[in-house]
């Protein structure tokens, strides 16, 4: 198969950027949209051009590395999924395929393709935890959790931390991401004596980190890769109202 | 010089070694741990745990890798699960069944003393996870559920959904968090250490790379510690993430710690096959799909274009329960992928190439129900669809074997430190527990046991007396590994062929993988060992690296990596020449029982292998250091799983 891509190159954070046009030729419908890039760039560096730089690294979806923007949708059309999971022969044959970067302010761009997403990883170092000392866990059995409470927070819990939900929001809210790990720890009795504090302290830094307000679109759902689902974050708006009750009334 | 290789084995019964031990072990005064500089580098469930701990535990923790966030370590991606001897299912599991079947599986090549430790330590690790809140499979009932897994009779596995190692992770990942904000651990994303650097034969610090800038920094330290993960990469196509690479303890090899058995590498039978050249990795399916699938090819070769639903149950060879009646589909990993590259050899494998068997779901399907099967694994089903772009609860699954694990990686003693004092090497980095072969689900328990359990414990052994010895980065050691490091990237930039990376990566792993793969013999071995330095010299004469040194610089990264991997590889190969015997994983093709099984040889070769690098600049053969195994509570058999 034959494409024509519009790529998003931009030197650093502080340069300007701007789509540019290459050819991918002779590609395998069986070929994965990172391995097609793959293909682009070895042509590219033996011709003497700059590769284009993209981040990737288990190649399957669950690392939450890749962080693409493909013809204006985070990860890509195939979801669920990560642009690493997304496969050649979901495109027509001759297609332009447009690729940016995830674009979110506070996930400024290192270089081409690449983001820095590390404001996600301070929201979780804001509180998204348990205290529990290795060495003073009581035995895994004396704690009884209900499979239907293990299995949502499962299912929040699976999150992959890769951006994609505030990539796609308009207002680049990072609601999703944090509403998974609030409720993943919320569903647990373990996650309970620190229920209060902890849903408190990531609110607080998502918004300093600059992160949008959720306005119900839906769009994360959309793209999320690890269908975590947007009742979530209702789930996070009542955790924090509760939160912020019981503060008061302490107070 | 190295003198005998002393792996500090506590006196005393099997069962009381490692108590005894952590009772006569040094300890410090919580005062005194924030005088201490660790540097960890590598955050998977082994460096990640690690660093939680001993920040926790008070230490100053310094802690690396080369992903934008610890939590996409390459533990991410185990799927299956991980054991522990709870014997929650009351079928007879126990500490001394679990260091058996570890052993064992191991083909009888890994120490007594740290596979029990790791068999008893792995209750507690379980507890550890529940209490951080890892949302592991639970019953009904609510207590925790388990299932059974390769090489194993009884159900030891715990299991969050197919993400057993991301849910694991980010346990871990959590716990890190907590003692980043809590400022015992100072993390540094995206950084990439280039050398160690080893000052009066004390390990004190490291040389790295900042990934997003190109800056170079030395950072010193009171040990050094490394959680670096598997060098599976070395074969290009591995189930590996893409950055997985061979060069924190390559270079730690080179700088003097000695490597070993670098040829146990195991090959995981349930991949989905290769489909081209573009290919950049393999997936795995995971293992735990065998409890439930039925593997077979077709009786006839002439099957093997058919339809699988046209082949009768007549024509099928369901060749693992035909050949080992009792452990059928969960015979072990070597056991099965050799078994599977017969039936391919034989001109019985099915799908591109006749590289393939199936692992048919129909029959569980028709037991259970495809809800069941869904349940338990929906998402690999999905991912395989995605891939491959077929359905398996309608068509049977294709799979082959591929390159999944290292057993082999640098020489620890039974604190895991190296033969380099203060250099503490965990997780699939070193070669400790899991011998010749490693069993399913015990890459996670031993990463897991080594940070929360065991560092903790060993590591002031060394550190005590070390109070106050720290250097600073002017000295002249941390010079001369910066000045080594800029020569090396330099030269690296200079080159300007019109060879890619990739190809000659490429080129690398399609030689090792037929030689030095699944079965090996001296004469390809030598063949090997002839053609690799001609490789390398292709590289450094041929390879195009674009860019600057001063500069996100993806090509440059890998291009260490590569340069890496090919030297790695002749010493991979060395090894698995030197090492004159099957065993495991390895197997050398003149040494096999009349049914084609792995025939050790107990006499000359219970011993672990261990390489001393020789030379500087150019690479010479290295010298063979033995760690005789002594067995004293296990007899040593003939692996059977019949
Ligand atoms: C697909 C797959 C499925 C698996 N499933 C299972 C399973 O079900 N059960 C099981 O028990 N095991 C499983 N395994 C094996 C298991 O996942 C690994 O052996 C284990 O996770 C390794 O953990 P680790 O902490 O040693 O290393 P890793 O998790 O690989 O972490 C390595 C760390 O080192 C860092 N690093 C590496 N090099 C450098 C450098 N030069 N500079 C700085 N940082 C560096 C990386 O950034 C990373 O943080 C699986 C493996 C694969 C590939
Ligand atoms: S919620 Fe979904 S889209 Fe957002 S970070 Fe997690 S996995 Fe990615
Ligand atoms: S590269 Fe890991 S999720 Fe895409």
């Amino acid at each position: 198969m034959n494409f024509k891509l519009k790529v998003w190159r931009q030197q650093d954070r502080q340069s300007p950027g701007k789509l540019i046009a290459y050819e991918a030729r002779d590609i395998s419908p069986n070929a994965s949209f990172l391995e097609m890039l793959d293909v682009v760039n070895e042509q590219l560096t033996l011709r003497g051009e700059s590769p284009i730089a993209f981040d990737s690294d288990c190649r399957e979806g669950i690392c939450g590395t890749c962080s693409l923007t493909v013809n204006g949708e985070a990860h890509g059309k195939d979801h669920p999924g990560a642009v690493c999971e997304l496969y050649m022969r979901k495109f027509r044959d001759g297609e332009t395929i447009t690729i940016e970067p995830f674009r979110v302010g506070s996930f400024p761009i290192v270089k081409d393709l690449v983001v820095d997403r590390s404001a996600l990883d301070r929201i979780v170092q804001a509180g998204g935890f348990i205290s529990a000392r290795a060495g003073s866990a009581p035995e895994a059995n004396s704690i009884l959790v209900p499979k239907h409470e293990s299995d949502i927070a499962m299912e929040a819990a699976a999150c992959i931390g890769c951006g994609a939900c505030a990539a796609a929001c308009p207002n680049a809210s990072a609601m999703l991401f944090t509403s998974a790990k609030v409720s993943h720890l919320a569903h647990l009795p373990q996650g309970n004596p620190e229920r209060e504090s902890r849903v408190i302290k990531m609110v607080e830094r998502m918004d300093a980190e600059g992160f949008g307000n959720c306005t119900n679109t839906y769009e994360c759902e959309a793209v999320c890769p690890a269908e975590i689902s947007a009742s979530f974050i209702a789930k996070l708006n009542r955790e924090y109202a509760r939160a912020k009750f019981r503060r008061s009334v302490e107070e | 010089m190295i003198g005998n290789l002393d792996a500090k084995i506590p006196d005393g019964p099997l069962a009381d070694k490692w108590t005894r031990h952590k009772d006569h072990s040094r300890l410090i005064n919580p005062n005194n741990r924030r005088k201490f500089d660790i540097i960890i580098v590598g955050t998977g469930l082994a460096g990640g745990s690690a660093a939680a701990t001993l920040g926790e535990l008070g230490y100053r923790v310094k802690c690396f890798c080369y992903q934008d966030s610890p939590r996409r370590a390459h533990s991410i991606a185990a799927q299956g699960g991980i054991n522990a001897a709870k014997n929650y299912q009351n079928d007879g599991d126990s500490v001394y069944r679990l260091f058996y079947d570890t052993i064992k599986g191991g083909d009888f090549r890994s120490r007594e003393a740290n596979v029990y430790r790791l068999a008893e330590v792995s209750v507690n690790i379980i507890d550890q996870c529940v209490a951080q809140g890892v949302p592991f499979a639970r019953e009904y009932s609510g207590y925790l559920a388990n299932r059974s897994f390769g090489g194993a009779q009884v159900s030891r596995t715990f299991y969050a959904r197919g993400q057993t190692g991301q849910q694991l992770l980010l346990g871990c990942y959590s716990a890190l968090c907590r003692q980043i904000a809590a400022g015992t651990v100072q993390m540094f994303p995206q950084t990439e250490m280039l050398d160690l650097v080893v000052l009066d034969g004390h390990a004190k610090g490291i040389v790295t790379r900042d990934l997003k800038t190109g800056k170079i920094d030395m950072y010193s330290g009171d040990a050094v510690v490394l959680a670096t993960g598997g060098y599976g990469n070395v074969f290009y196509l591995s189930t590996n993430a893409r950055g997985c690479n061979a060069t924190a303890i390559h270079r730690a090899y080179k700088r003097g710690a000695l490597f070993a058995n670098p040829c146990f590498t195991q090959i995981h039978p349930t991949c989905i096959p290769q489909s081209g050249d573009y290919q950049s990795k393999l997936t795995l399916m995971s293992e735990s799909l065998r409890n439930d699938g039925r593997v077979w090819v077709p009786k006839r070769k002439e099957d093997c274009a058919k339809a699988p639903n046209e082949i009768p149950e007549s024509a099928r060879d369901y060749y693992l329960e035909r050949k080992y009646p009792s452990f059928g589909n969960l015979a072990p990993r070597d056991i099965s992928s050799r078994a599977a590259k017969e039936v391919c050899d034989e001109g019985r494998g099915v799908g591109p190439g006749g590289r393939g068997v199936y692992l048919d779901f129909a029959d569980a399907i028709k037991r259970l129900g495809q809800e069941t099967i869904a349940e338990r694994y929906g998402n690999l089903f999905e991912v395989y669809e995605k891939i491959t772009g077929e359905n398996a609860y309608e068509v049977p699954m294709r799979i082959y074997p591929a390159v999944h694990y290292t057993m082999g990686g640098l020489w620890v003693d039974y604190n895991l430190m190296s033969n380099v004092p203060g250099l503490f090497v965990i997780g699939e980095a070193n070669f400790s527990d899991h011998g010749a072969n490693r069993l399913g689900a015990s890459a996670l328990m031993q990463g897991l046991a080594v940070g929360y359990f065991v560092l903790p414990y060993t590591l002031p052994n060394y550190l005590a007396p070390q109070i106050g010895k720290r250097p600073e980065t002017d000295h002249a050691a941390f010079k001369d590994a910066e000045r080594e490091v800029r020569a090396k990237i330099d030269k690296l930039l200079l080159t300007s062929g019109d060879c890619s990376l990739d190809s000659i990566h490429r080129e690398l792993g399609a030689l090792l993988w037929d030689k030095c793969g699944m079965a090996r013999n001296a004469a390809g071995l030598r063949e090997t060992l002839g053609k690799i330095p001609a490789l390398r010299e292709k590289f450094w004469r041929e390879v195009r690296v674009p860019g600057k040194g001063e500069d996100f610089n993806q090509s440059l990264e890998r291009a260490g990596r590569v340069a890496d991997f090919l030297e790695f590889a002749e010493l991979m190969t060395t090894d698995a020449l030197e090492r004159d015997e099957s065993c495991g994983a390895h197997f050398r093709e003149e040494h096999q029982t009349p049914d084609g099984e792995a025939l050790r040889n107990d006499d000359d070769f219970a011993s672990v292998f261990a390489w001393e690098f020789q030379g500087n600049g150019q690479i010479e053969k290295p010298k063979l250091h033995r760690e005789p195994l002594h067995f004293e509570t296990v007899h040593l058999t003939q692996r059977s799983y019949k």
